[in-house]
């Protein structure tokens, strides 16, 4: 059952968003983070919708991924709807009035903007581990962080850490899976009883799997010795990242997307 | 024949045991050899092992791998390039999440140029037959696959010899055989010392030489043959005998003249036809 997790899935393509090179994929996802919060006019704000929804197109994600990654958000969407609805307060008499509520037309027009923001932030930023492996992810993060090394940021030291942890979180799933067998057929009500009965139950889980997480670890260190491992030093690499034209078409069309949104806001009136 | 390791009086224990694991051990491995080592639990061969590529440094003694001796710091990577080392646990010994990136694991630390990696790890992934799951994740394999994965990454090294330390303890028949196949051809055909340390006695008595270990010294040395044939002693050592010699002893014992000699399964079958036909 546990099998079933996946922690930032991947859907294997070929598109050109697969093919992107992960440094601009990266960087173009954290861009349109920040164009996306300095969007404020409705072109600004449609613009960002269409470029999220034709990147799914020509990624060839299915729309029910899109649904399924929007779900577990849906109470912070709700969260942030109410929160605002009730505290903004603008000029002019408010639309709906009830003793100590009030609701402004400012605040219904700042919650769809906000909502639309969550929205495209949650769906643009899935987008990114959708379409790159968790490998390339963490290649393309080292690459990037590498100035970091100045300041004596242990960049590689952080990616080899993610690569490890990706690498045994299929292994430690299975590894709990058959603890809380082990541990049901000695007779641990795991689950039943009330919330503390339960969370009691988990202790004869955890301890066994630090233990065990504790000597692989120790036994993965030796293995890494035993392969010539010291560090960062003098390391080369199997697969070399390329800048291709394909990169180079789609970093000018973003560049050129960023710079419309960006120019939304002199040309539109703020809705907020 | 040149000698690959040499271990001379070789003393060694962990710091939170009082007892000392190795009791003046010498050993030696020549180049090209299949050498299996046996020996009870905690009688040391782990710990052996780690010795021959500088994991662990003799407290006294020394221990030499083609001239350079373990203890010296600068030639610590020379060393571990020249003997690779293999492990129970195939789990544990995976890095990447993806073969052909773990089978570069070793070469991307040593600095190889990328042209050559792909090189080296293509043909290291032929050699041990797990070229077809290149592009596969770790966790998709069975046990036997994964342990052959940990065999490529440390054959991709190019190493002089590999020391194998119970690489099929958790594998299954099939595993098994494939992965005792994969490295009988290393050594017949690509001419790696081998140190295969096993409890499989079908497994030791395919080595060239077999080295038995107690309590932390070397106890007994010689081809299968000679050390399968004192059956009592072997025993006495907690140890078993391959079947066939475990057959013939009791043959013996009964009356029978049989010689437990006859290990393989042919020898065996020949000389009780032999005995059969009167």
């Amino acid at each position: 059952m546990l099998k079933d997790i996946t922690i930032g899935q991947h859907f294997p393509g070929n598109s050109p968003v697969h093919r992107l090179d992960s440094r601009i994929k990266i960087l173009v996802t954290i861009a349109y983070v920040v164009f996306l919060f300095l969007s404020n006019n409705v072109a600004g704000l449609v613009l960002n919708v269409v470029f999220v929804l034709a990147i799914y197109g020509l990624a060839k994600i299915p729309i029910k991924m899109l649904k399924k990654s929007l779900k577990p958000i849906l109470p912070i969407i709700l969260f942030t709807v109410i929160l605002n609805l009730f505290f903004i307060t603008g000029e002019g008499t408010p639309l709906f009035h009830l003793w100590k509520i009030n609701i402004y037309k400012e605040g219904i027009i700042f919650c769809i903007v906000m909502v639309i923001r969550i929205i495209c932030l949650i769906s643009g930023t899935s987008l990114l581990t959708y379409t790159t492996s968790p490998i390339e992810l963490t290649d393309g993060m080292e690459r990037l962080m590498k100035p970091l090394e100045l300041v004596k940021f242990p960049v590689h030291e952080m990616a080899m850490m993610m690569t490890i942890a990706l690498r045994f979180i299929p292994t430690l799933i299975e590894e709990t899976d058959k603890i809380i067998s082990a541990q049901k057929s000695r007779g641990a009500l795991l689950d039943s009883g009330n919330f503390t009965d339960r969370v009691k139950a988990l202790v004869p889980i955890l301890i066994p799997l630090f233990i065990s997480a504790f000597r692989r670890a120790d036994e993965l260190a030796t293995a890494m010795e035993c392969r010539c491992y010291h560090g960062g030093k003098g390391r080369t690499r199997l697969k070399q990242l390329k800048i291709t034209g394909n990169d180079i078409t789609i970093s000018i069309v973003c560049v050129v997307f960023f710079a419309v949104v960006l120019a939304t806001r002199f040309v539109f009136p703020s809705l907020i | 024949m040149q000698e690959m390791i040499k271990a001379t009086n070789l003393w060694f224990g962990y710091s939170e045991e009082k007892k000392s694991v190795l009791n003046g051990i010498n050993f030696s491995a020549k180049k090209g050899e299949f050498i299996a080592v046996l020996g009870s639990n905690g009688c040391g061969k782990s710990t052996l092992a780690k010795h021959f590529n500088a994991i662990l440094v003799p407290e006294k003694g020394q221990v030499e791998v083609c001239g350079m001796l373990t203890s010296e710091e600068d030639k610590l990577l020379d060393i571990r390039q020249k003997v690779g080392m293999v492990f129970q646990n195939p789990d544990n010994q995976i890095v990447a999440t993806i073969v052909e990136e773990d089978v570069a694991f070793a070469l991307e630390n040593m600095g190889v140029e990328p042209a050559e990696i792909r090189r080296r790890i293509d043909e290291a992934m032929e050699k041990t037959g797990v070229y077809k799951f290149k592009n596969k994740a770790p966790h998709h394999l069975s046990g036997g696959q994964k342990q052959r994965v940990a065999i490529a990454g440390i054959i991709a090294m190019r190493p002089d010899c590999i020391v194998l330390d119970e690489p099929t303890a958790m594998l299954d028949p099939e595993g098994r055989r494939k992965v005792l196949k994969t490295i009988k051809s290393l050594n017949k055909d690509y001419g790696i010392t081998v140190i295969l340390i096993t409890h499989y006695m079908d497994e030791a008595a395919q080595a060239n030489r077999i080295v038995v270990m107690n309590k932390g010294n070397v106890v007994k040395e010689g081809t299968p043959k000679e050390i399968f044939s004192q059956v009592e002693m072997v025993k006495k050592l907690s140890l078993d005998v391959p079947q066939t010699s475990e057959l013939a002893y009791e043959m013996t014992k009964l009356g029978y003249k049989m010689s437990t000699k006859a290990i393989s399964i042919d020898e065996c079958a020949q000389q009780l036809y032999d005995f059969l036909k009167g």
